[in-house]
């Protein structure tokens, strides 16, 4: 079983605590709000998109470590990526924190985000591990009439 | 990390025994009568905190059931064979101990629901759909659980009536002068807990009480909280209606009751149609059976009602106010090491409490902290505790809620202590 040492890693609580990308994007392009009823966390995530490519990324909200930690790492990775590359993101960092880290993975695709490999040995975490990711994809599926209300 | 046992706990341990006269109550021969307690998880001995979600059973309990399917299974008032017959006889009985456990004057206002959220809905159907109408209101307060607001949000929602809510203050105390100046004319029912769930706050309820009857208005009083760690006596505190849940007071998961006046119950229409709640069916018309039979459609929990009926029995052995006693001097001792720990500040601070520790760590989500707590063997909930209204009240997302029984013991609240030191160290 793994010890404490394996989920809160020190990339984890350092982002928790110094988020990176912890704003408002203006002038978003496109934007969606997560939330997770279960323990009450709440993210919005900003993106401006230029040719189909992220430019900028931003994030707002509350929560615990796992899902600060999990959106500040998101929002680093996210950048320059296009919307297939970063669902193709999702998809392997979904795999990584629910099944473990695994051979198959393609571990230089996560980069740090394979700091969150301890979270699968907790059910109840994955939720906040990959809120901001869901949010994500929301918001990149949204367009941006939607945002415009704002 | 710390672990019980250490000189520091042991020197905790004898400031505490110095603090806790011995009235008798043994605690580690109690402790063996929980099965469950002896184990220890990711490597550590448990220390269970999480008694408000649910409490331990002790062996009587499982032995009940289990004798019960071994033995006895047969459905009830309708076989007219011998296990029928034991069966009924037993279900029965644990109603009649339901009885006396509460303080009620018969035993068909004992009525056998899955649970204190079941036993509202029941009122809130059934009493409330027939005596609420539009513009009437519904009094709660503001600690309560989710089951204790939605259901009757439901009912308003359906007759156009209101949910008023009594305030309560920054110690999670009902604020009494408020609740009595929203009684009025309008005010159909009060139901409110006895325990909070979130904060411990044991509510002035035969107060309460009669404030509501000094305007004609009925109560009911959730007691899902209250009947593992107070006293009750429902017709001394003259509610109307009451609730607890087995689960919460050392027995199984899915069994509960609602104690209703004879009086309010005759008046009431059925909650559900099915078997066993009717005299004669027709396609013409169907007449219903008498209490409390009316309210238990369907072939009902029969393993666990007897589970149930075993746990009242359980308590009344252990002596319910000693335990209660035991388990103040707990809440006390560990409400004392928690908030002399630098950067914690406990949630609920009423005067008078029962079992609950909510507490939040600066710079710490109560998620991390629970996960971390549980990594030591120590099982908290964290969240907001389904009284979302609760935290917002507090402006927190969430707390760490420990909750204490009367078979924990003064080492486990030194892990705690020291579980929550290790949290702030992985967080410093």
């Amino acid at each position: 079983m793994s010890d404490l040492g394996e989920l809160y890693q020190e990339l984890i609580v350092g982002h928790s605590k110094k988020p990176r990308n912890f704003r408002k994007i203006e002038g978003a392009d496109h934007q969606a709000e997560g939330y997770n009823p279960l323990c009450g966390d709440k993210i919005t995530v900003y993106l401006k998109l230029k040719d189909g490519v992220v430019q900028e990324i931003g994030f707002q909200g509350s929560g615990c470590a796992i899902s600060t930690a999990s959106a500040s790492l998101m929002t680093e990775r996210a950048k320059g990526k296009t919307r297939a590359e970063a669902d193709a993101l999702f998809d392997v960092f979904h795999k990584l924190v629910t099944e473990g880290p695994a051979e198959e993975l393609d571990t230089a695709q996560l980069g740090k985000l394979a700091v969150f490999s301890g979270v699968c040995e907790y059910p109840a975490r994955v939720k906040c591990a990959t809120l901001a990711w869901h949010t994500l994809r929301a918001a990149l599926q949204g367009s941006a009439e939607a945002v415009s209300t704002e | 990390m710390t672990t019980p046992g250490t000189a520091k706990d042991a020197a905790a341990a004898s400031v505490a025994t110095q603090e806790m006269p011995p009235r008798g109550f043994d605690v580690q021969k109690i402790r063996e009568d929980f099965p469950i307690l002896k184990q220890t998880v990711y490597g550590k001995p448990l220390v269970y905190l999480d008694n408000a979600a649910t409490a331990q059973t002790p062996q009587t309990v499982i032995d009940a059931i289990d004798r019960f399917y071994l033995a006895q299974c047969a459905n009830i008032h309708r076989g007219i064979h011998l296990l029928s017959e034991r069966s009924t006889a037993e279900y029965e009985e644990t109603r009649a101990k339901a009885q006396r456990f509460l303080g009620a004057a018969e035993t068909r206002e004992i009525v056998f629901v899955r649970g204190t959220t079941e036993a509202i809905n029941l009122v809130a159907n059934s009493y409330g759909r027939k005596h609420v109408g539009a513009g009437d209101e519904i009094l709660i307060t503001a600690m309560e659980h989710h089951s204790n607001i939605v259901p009757w949000q439901m009912l308003c929602e359906e007759k156009g009536a209101v949910l008023r809510v009594a305030p309560i203050n920054d110690a999670g105390e009902i604020v009494i002068e408020e609740f009595e100046k929203l009684l009025n004319r309008r005010t159909r029912l009060v139901s409110v807990s006895h325990v909070s769930n979130a904060l411990g706050t044991v509510n002035p309820v035969e107060r309460m009480i009669e404030m509501a009857h000094g305007k004609g208005v009925p109560v009911m009083i959730d007691g899902a909280q209250a009947a593992p760690h107070l006293k009750i006596n429902v017709q001394k505190l003259d509610c109307d209606f009451y609730a607890f849940s087995g689960h919460k007071l050392y027995g199984p998961t899915g069994i509960g009751i609602l104690y209703g006046k004879a009086s309010l119950l005759e008046a009431m229409p059925p909650y559900q149609g099915g078997g066993d709640m009717i005299r004669t069916v027709s396609f013409e018309k169907t007449t219903y059976n008498a209490l409390p039979y009316k309210f238990e459609a369907g072939t009902p929990n029969i393993a666990g009602t007897i589970g149930l009926g075993a746990a009242i029995d359980y308590l009344n052995q252990l002596g319910l106010e000693q335990a209660a006693a035991y388990e103040h001097e707990l809440l006390a001792y560990a409400t004392k090491k928690v908030s002399q720990l630098p950067g914690v500040r406990i949630i609920g601070t009423a005067r008078e409490k029962a079992s609950v520790l909510s507490f939040v760590i600066d710079g710490v989500h109560p998620h991390d902290a629970g996960t971390i707590l549980d990594q030591q063997g120590i099982a908290v909930r964290a969240g907001h505790h389904c009284a979302m209204p609760v935290m917002e009240r507090f402006g927190i997302p969430a707390t760490t809620r420990a909750s204490f029984a009367f078979y924990n013991t003064i080492e486990e609240v030194d892990a705690l202590v020291s579980g929550i030191e290790k949290v702030q160290e992985v967080f410093s």
